[in-house]
């Protein structure tokens, strides 16, 4: 369906992920994003930065609200070989939330790391 | 320069459409070049050929229609997005057994891999929206 590119082209791509999961469409179009985007080989990162850092919360149940959980889609991100995943430091810490909160292993870094990792980025879209 | 645009938000509601607009516009005029134009969330509203705003103001979809005639710029609606909030264009309408199509001229609709070829062959990748 896609039409993929053969270009040999491969950039660093970083997906930053800013809002809570269910109160916008933005975090589950963005996955949606990353999930086609993963067919392109591309070097992936994704950061987890404000009220995105949310959408890795654990025990996650939509089912009184009538949204689709797709929660369970971060941790299946290996097998589509996204495995960088960022979390600020910072965003997690001020919402009394700690990395044992989360369902996906990643890796936890402060404000001025992520600010290298976005300047380090090629193509960065946010969501 | 060759620029690749994306779009997260609808018309009217919020300036990122008007934004992207007027960046697209200036970069043209200062000779660079404008990859592709790729619409996603609510930004695929702006792709509605059935819009009528009051006469005093911007017709948004028009102006995109125009800016992409004149520079022959392709204007992309992201077809997941499209679909769940009722952007069709012929193609769709068939495929989906619907009774009309609303797509606006120059717009087409696509898959994301538009979004990430943007991201690949262009100079530098610019988001609008919140």
């Amino acid at each position: 369906m896609e039409d993929e590119l053969e270009t040999g082209v491969v950039k660093k791509f970083l997906y930053v992920n800013r809002r809570a999961p269910h109160g916008t469409v933005y975090a589950h179009e963005a996955l949606e994003v990353v999930l086609i985007g993963a067919a392109f080989d591309q070097d992936v990162s994704l950061a987890f930065i404000d009220d995105g850092v949310f959408q890795l919360k654990k025990n996650q149940d939509t089912s009184e609200i009538y949204t689709k959980n797709f929660s369970k889609i971060y941790s299946a991100l290996e097998m589509y070989d996204v495995e960088k995943l960022y979390v600020e430091k910072e965003s997690l810490h001020s919402r009394g939330l700690t990395e044992d909160d989360l369902s996906v292993d990643v890796k936890v870094i402060d404000s001025s790391e992520m600010k290298k990792l976005m300047s380090d980025s090629e193509v960065v879209l946010n969501f | 320069m060759n620029f690749g645009i994306l779009v997260n938000e609808g018309p009217y509601q919020h300036q990122a459409s008007d934004s992207a607009y007027l960046f697209a516009k200036a970069a043209i005029e200062e000779g660079h070049t404008i990859f592709r134009v790729f619409f996603y969330h609510d930004g695929v509203n702006n792709g509605t050929r059935l819009a009528t705003p009051p006469q005093d103001d911007r017709h948004i979809p028009n102006r995109w229609s125009e800016l992409a005639k004149e520079n022959n710029i392709d204007l992309v609606l992201c077809v997941a997005a499209a679909q769940r909030r009722g952007m069709v264009d012929p193609d769709e309408m068939k495929r989906n057994n619907k009774d009309a199509d609303n797509i606006a001229e120059k717009f087409r609709i696509s898959g994301l891999g538009q979004l990430i070829e943007a991201g690949i062959q262009a100079d530098r990748m610019i988001t609008f929206g919140d």
